[in-house]
């Protein structure tokens, strides 16, 4: 907050014009863009090292894939040895070599976007695997997300302008117990009270992504079935993230109303919903915007214990049947993945952020040189 | 700066016991430790199997009824409970150790040491860490909760480090630092004993902040089957509900719904505390 009393012009509506464009040779200019590479080769850096750190936890772990899919085979009567042979077999790399060879082999494949090929589903690329399950997460953690900051900010604006208020304190307290309960304990919650206490929902037929015997394709009745079994996770991001951002936006908001240039524009006449919408909360929203993405990878990380209660098949149980068959590759996508979305959501956040709001950019390259 | 110390505590204290949302919190806390860590003494620890009892309603015999094995669900509500929140504390303690150190001496010291924990704090908050640790949990088969709480510890300081790292960044502006510097008190003395008693409420806000999470994290792995099914745990017991179906079971919702009641309200109950006392420790919001 210090550096508000520095600049106070540059927190005036409207928000501060964008900067020039990076290719003007500009000073600004070649330091924003010299920001921006420092900023990305930090990023690349981190998932190096995490993606490292998951390829050896990973194979330091007891039991391999190669165990796993022995054991799957002599299920069918084959001898130990065998199974054990034909699992290697089987496999698209070679498990009992050195392990820097393996090491080089997968990072040489991934440096060319190669994430190798599924261990359970034998041949099949990650990549595939992944995008079979991605886009269910992302549908239901993204509608979730999306309504709770929807309505998370228009609550917490109402809170902010009836501070003290009944409605205020009423709100407030919601919020603090809905941002306090474990997301997937709000999942049984609901399935619970919903369909045996009180029997307005089907938690047999609403489980999973969609219905058996539906195919998946752009109709009416895919998009339907899916939108009906994606009312119980959606309800559950929703109902487990929209407490903070209640909070946080009321916070951002009473900031805002309590600086001159909202006193001014009170001063000039100007309509109440003309001031709550581009004075106050364009600027209590501005700071929230590099949060966003931090939140949205959060919910994706939580996603696993939801998906495991509503049985719903995303990456997050994609993620457990991969520990629990030792898919190395299957997994190590996953973390690649992940890992890549926060830091580059992150990289963006920050430099979107940066034209938006000048004086981020200016005291970080104050603070890092 | 013992003076400091007493002032934050009875600031703390006020912002509790003033605030309707935050004396109710304290209470839903005191009152789950009491029945948890009291209970333990009043309820008959050996709690058989009877094949002839599975999920018996609610009487006077078993107060919340009896689960899948024909265990009284009301004695391993009262032992469930111990294990989250030692985990949770630990967990926390963990943490908050590893925070406070590494970023009050990043924000002092700045150059080198202060880059090498920004890096770290970087790619420790970038890992996934709910896969991390279930990686980790399935590494080890029969982890017991105590190690869980401590790789839970080891995990997530990065948030912690920063803030208190910013916070020292500005405290070591102030005169009464310079004072100490030019009195030669060395580094540590500085540190430890000047600047971060300072900091002693907001340190106290986010270790209850980190025993929320811990406990999230630890009823979430139980969840998901990945730790040793032995213990009286309620993250348990929630799992074997949810596992045997109890919630289609009107007779069985007790041992799926009052574990999961208990992990709720003693979550609630900390996290309404912390509210109150940041207000009570922020004037800027406590004037509003």
């Amino acid at each position: 907050m210090s550096d508000q009393a520095l600049s106070p012009t540059a927190k005036a509506p409207p928000p501060s014009p964008p900067p020039r464009p990076p290719g003007s040779g500009s000073l600004i200019g070649r330091v924003w863009r010299a920001y921006a590479f420092r900023r990305f080769r930090r990023a690349v850096l981190v998932v190096f090292i995490v993606t490292n750190a998951g390829f050896f936890l990973m194979r330091a772990m007891p039991g391999d894939p190669v165990d796993v899919l022995a054991g799957q085979i002599s299920q069918r009567g084959v001898s130990p040895v065998e199974a054990r042979a034909l699992a290697i077999q089987s496999l698209a790399f070679d498990p009992d070599a050195p392990i820097w060879k393996q090491w080089w082999e997968y990072f040489s494949g991934l440096a060319t976007g190669d994430m190798g090929t599924s261990v359970t589903q034998v041949g099949v690329p990650v990549s595939d695997v992944i995008l079979k399950v991605l886009p269910w997460t992302l549908f239901s953690v993204g509608a979730g997300v999306t309504i709770a900051i929807t309505l998370g900010l228009l609550l917490g604006m109402l809170m902010a302008y009836r501070r003290n208020s009944r409605v205020d304190h009423a709100l407030s307290l919601i919020a603090s117990v809905m941002g306090a309960i474990p997301n997937y304990l709000i999942a049984i919650a609901l399935v619970t009270l919903g369909s045996t206490v009180f029997g307005v929902i089907d938690f047999l037929k609403m489980r999973g992504r969609y219905s058996q015997g539906v195919e998946i394709g752009f109709n009416l009745e895919f998009i339907g079935d899916a939108l009906y079994h994606g009312i119980l996770p959606i309800a559950t991001y929703t109902l487990a993230t929209v407490g903070t951002w209640m909070l946080v936006m009321k916070a951002a908001t009473t900031e805002v109303l309590g600086d001159d240039y909202v006193t001014v524009a009170r001063a000039r006449g100007l309509t109440d919903k003309r001031i709550a919408l581009t004075y106050v909360g364009r600027n209590a929203v501005l700071p929230l915007v590099p949060q966003v993405a931090i939140a949205l990878a959060t919910v994706i990380g939580g996603a696993i214990l939801v998906e495991q209660v509503l049985a719903y098949e995303g990456l997050g149980l994609l993620t457990l049947e991969s520990v629990n068959n030792r898919d190395y590759f299957v997994l190590q996508g996953v973390l690649v993945i992940g890992t890549s979305v926060v830091v580059f959501t992150n990289w963006i956040a920050d430099l979107v952020y940066g034209r938006l709001d000048p004086r981020v950019r200016v005291s970080d390259v104050e603070v890092t040189s | 700066m013992s003076k400091g110390t007493g002032g934050t505590l009875s600031v703390m204290w006020q912002g509790i016991t003033r605030s309707p949302s935050g004396f109710t919190g304290m209470c839903l806390v005191a009152a789950i430790l009491i029945f948890v860590f009291g209970g333990r003494f009043l309820v008959d620890h050996h709690n058989p199997t009877d094949a002839d009892a599975i999920w018996k309603p609610m009487s006077g015999a078993h107060w919340l009824g009896t689960n899948f094995e024909g265990k009284d669900t009301f004695t391993k509500l009262v032992l469930g409970g111990a294990e989250p929140i030692w985990v949770g504390a630990l967990a926390a303690v963990v943490t908050v150790i590893i925070a406070v150190v590494l970023g009050a001496l990043a924000g002092y010291l700045r150059g080198r040491f202060d880059d090498l924990v920004l890096q770290l704090t970087d790619i420790t908050m970038t890992m996934p860490f709910i896969t991390v640790l279930i990686i980790i949990a399935s590494y080890f088969r029969e982890i017991s909760p105590w190690m869980v709480g401590l790789i839970i510890g080891l995990l997530t300081w990065p948030f912690l480090t920063r803030s208190i790292r910013a916070q020292v960044l500005s405290l070591k502006e102030r005169e009464f630092i310079e004072a100490a510097q030019l009195q030669n008190l060395g580094t540590m003395r500085i540190v430890f004993v000047d600047i971060l008693p300072n900091m002693a409420g907001y340190i106290f806000i986010n270790f209850i902040i980190a025993v929320t999470n811990a406990i999230y994290a630890i009823v979430g792995l139980y969840l998901l089957g990945l730790l040793p099914s032995t213990a009286e745990n309620w993250g348990l017991m929630i799992q074997q509900a949810w596992q045997n179906s109890a919630y289609l079971l009107p007779r069985a919702l007790p041992f799926l719904l009052a574990p999961l009641a208990m992990i709720a309200l003693f979550q609630v109950g900390l996290v309404l505390m912390t509210r109150s006392l940041e207000q009570a420790l922020n004037p800027r919001l406590r004037d509003r």
